[in-house]
């Protein structure tokens, strides 16, 4: 690394200034980084640079960049319909996830549970919990199907979609063709079914400033245990698992 | 209840107590040895053992050691029915063996959603794109040539003790709670990369994805990803084990486990949140009313007892007993800890030993003088914001029982008088 006088004060000001580490880039460049440090701090754009590693190409990013929001961003040019979405579906998932969207054993189910969200045993499947269309195109197209994710063609997707749809009503048309251009219209019951976590303000009252120490509670009994409800794995010798 | 009053009175180990305690366990001592079994009385004084009495290995024998085989217990454990497939699936740390605050590399809890990758480090890439000012892709020689930083910090999946909203299901800590590791990560702060490429204004949320047969994406807020993330290359010192994301992983300090992707590929910037699976169907928390929180990222405060606990029952009689357990918080430092003998009725403060870090596990100890009646042991946790650790009925109360995930509900263990402790509720 070259140290001449005019770098070594660049240095100095990038030190004083607050900058974490020097890659030795030319003087310039440090200089510039001292008055940007300064000015925003707290900026994300504040161009301290290392000048290590490359741009990728257009290419390289659009062979990794297959997610979708809500929006429609990011949806790929296709389409798929119900029908085809039957065939490729019973090909692919069925064995899994039911020829129905039923599930199988504990494999996920995807169709039904509508209304089920209050009561004790609520079912989440798409047609009665997610809220957005684009999410189960970006889920599926990220990591189905299980064990060789990313193996369909764009259409098949979204024809799979479509016909996931199709069994919790959300398509009630067997003739519905999906796009890239009609997806993100498709409102799902469940949307307005979330809020933002409320933490803060619900459960406000778990902020104490001296926890209870003496007769906080009347004395208690034993209500529930572990060894009733008897799932708990076992090792091989037949003694609770890790029980030396 | 007939024990209430022993319980109530149950001391802080006092010296004369430990004293008294001592003298006593020194009578037993023949007593617990017979209970623990015989072992091989050669090998015992005054005879001279055989590990004395030979050579051992050389060095170099075991060229990456590992631990001795009177430890073969110490193991992460699974529960087959909870999953439908192991590679879509999780194993439990054993909490219940360890001590102090970091855990073993290979004793970390896994959470795979499409198996272990097994990611060539030489064509491993990560990718920063979307709403910034210079794409960058990087190489892992080349993330490593960025300025480092060293943190020890917690890592909870959500769900953990995700089974026990119901009632006391699992007969163990590693089961009940073990979905939680701690270890210093060392890597790159996020936000030297994003200043890098320089995010532009409209920058608000990351995409980050993994290289996994599952590919996991999930959105993450600017703020946390310029406050105190990580692209973390090494744990407690050596390379990401795979199944912890080699070669790289994403650390998000006292945020849900989940976020933490692990073979990290690629960072888009973007405007909005995407809504992705695990941030919808999953990862979202129903509450009695139907409607679901989303984005609770952060991890409450939260303590357990490790031992004793179900897998590690008291063995010695009474006498001097120590209680061991941890504490954490996702939003700052362990201030206090007590610990109940009587279900929660009154409480005792705890020791902490060893670091208080911000966001990292933090060990805590009770001592006592055990009369070798039944106990009703509880743990409670206060950070530095004041939160404190819940009781289960206190948490049902406002979250209802449908929400598997964040349950950081007080924990009770039934210790009776043979030393054997159970998974219980009280009320």
């Amino acid at each position: 690394m070259s140290r001449s006088p005019k770098l070594i004060i660049a240095v100095a000001l990038a030190t004083f200034a607050g900058s974490v580490a020097l890659a030795g880039g030319p003087q310039e460049k440090i200089a510039a980084k001292t008055e940007a440090k300064t000015e925003a701090k707290t900026e994300a754009n504040a161009p301290q640079r290392f000048n290590i590693g490359r741009a990728p190409t257009v290419k390289e990013i659009r062979g990794w960049d297959i997610d979708v929001r809500p929006d429609g961003q990011g949806l790929p040019i296709g389409k798929g319909s119900v029908a085809q979405g039957e065939k490729l579906f019973m090909d692919n998932c069925a064995s899994c996830h039911g020829e129905f969207g039923e599930g199988a054993g504990r494999w996920p189910v995807l169709a039904g549970g509508k209304g089920s969200l209050t009561s004790d045993n609520p079912v989440k499947t798409v047609g009665s919990y997610w809220p957005y269309a684009s999410t189960l195109f970006d889920y599926v197209r990220h990591a189905m199907p299980f064990g060789s994710p990313q193996s369909l063609k764009v259409d098949e997707y979204y024809a799979l979609v479509a016909y996931v749809l199709y069994l919790n009503d959300v398509i009630t048309d067997q003739n519905f063709e999906l796009t890239d251009k009609n997806l993100a219209t498709i409102r799902m019951p469940n949307e307005g079914g979330f809020i933002m976590d409320d933490r803060a303000t619900s459960e406000k009252a778990f902020w104490q400033k001296d926890p209870c120490m003496k007769n906080c509670i009347a004395p208690v009994k034993i209500t529930g245990r572990a060894t009733a409800v008897d799932v708990t794995p076992e090792d091989k010798d037949g003694k609770p698992r890790g029980v030396e | 209840m007939s024990k209430d009053k022993s319980l109530s009175s149950a001391p802080r180990a006092s010296r004369r107590g430990f004293l008294t305690a001592a003298g006593g366990l020194a009578a037993t001592a023949l007593a617990s040895q017979a209970r623990a079994g015989a072992g091989n009385p050669a090998n015992q004084p005054p005879n001279v053992p055989e590990w004395t009495r030979t050579l051992g290995e050389g060095v170099a024998v075991r060229p990456y050691g590992k631990p001795s085989k009177f430890e073969k217990d110490v193991i992460r454990r699974d529960v087959e029915w909870l999953t439908a497939s192991r590679e879509s699936s999780v194993s439990f740390t054993p909490l219940h063996e360890l001590e102090g605050i970091i855990t073993p590399n290979g004793l970390c809890f896994e959470r795979h959603h499409g198996g272990v990758a097994e990611v060539d480090p030489a064509d491993h890439r990560l990718m920063i794109h979307g709403l910034v000012e210079r794409p960058l892709l990087l190489s892992l020689d080349e993330l490593k040539r960025y300025p480092r930083v060293n943190r020890i910090h917690f890592m909870e999946c959500a769900a953990n003790s995700g089974m026990e909203w119901r009632g006391a299901q699992l007969n163990g800590c590693q089961f009940t709670h073990g979905m939680i590791h701690c270890v210093q990560y060392t890597g790159v702060s996020l936000r030297t990369l994003l200043e890098e490429t320089g995010v532009k204004p409209s920058g608000k949320w990351l995409l980050v994805e993994g290289a996994d047969s599952a590919s996991m994406d999930r959105s993450l807020p600017i703020e946390k990803a310029l406050d105190d993330c990580i692209i973390a290359y090494k744990m407690n010192g050596e390379a990401l084990y795979p199944e912890q994301g080699y070669p790289m992983r994403l650390v998000v300090p006292g945020w849900q486990g989940n976020l933490w992707v692990k073979w990290l590929r690629r960072i888009e910037v973007g405007d909005q949140p995407w809504h992705t699976r695990e941030e919808t169907s999953k990862y979202t928390d129903l509450l009695p009313n139907g409607k679901a929180r989303r984005f609770t990222w952060s991890m409450d405060a939260k303590s357990v007892i490790t031992s004793p606990s179900p897998q590690a029952p008291i063995k010695h009689g009474k006498g001097f007993t120590i209680v061991s357990g941890l504490a954490w918080s996702g939003n700052g430092k362990v201030k206090r800890v007590d610990v109940s003998l009587d279900g929660g009725r009154n409480w005792w403060p705890a020791r902490i030993d060893g670091p208080v870090l911000d966001k990292a596990l933090t060990r805590f100890y009770y001592e006592f003088d055990w009369n070798g009646e039944p106990l009703l042991l509880q743990s409670r946790v206060q950070d530095e914001t004041g939160y404190v650790q819940p009781s289960k009925a206190e948490l049902r109360k406002v979250r209802g029982y449908n929400s598997i995930y964040h349950n950081n509900g007080i924990q009770t263990w039934h210790v009776q008088a043979n030393g054997e402790v159970e998974n219980v509720e009280v009320a």
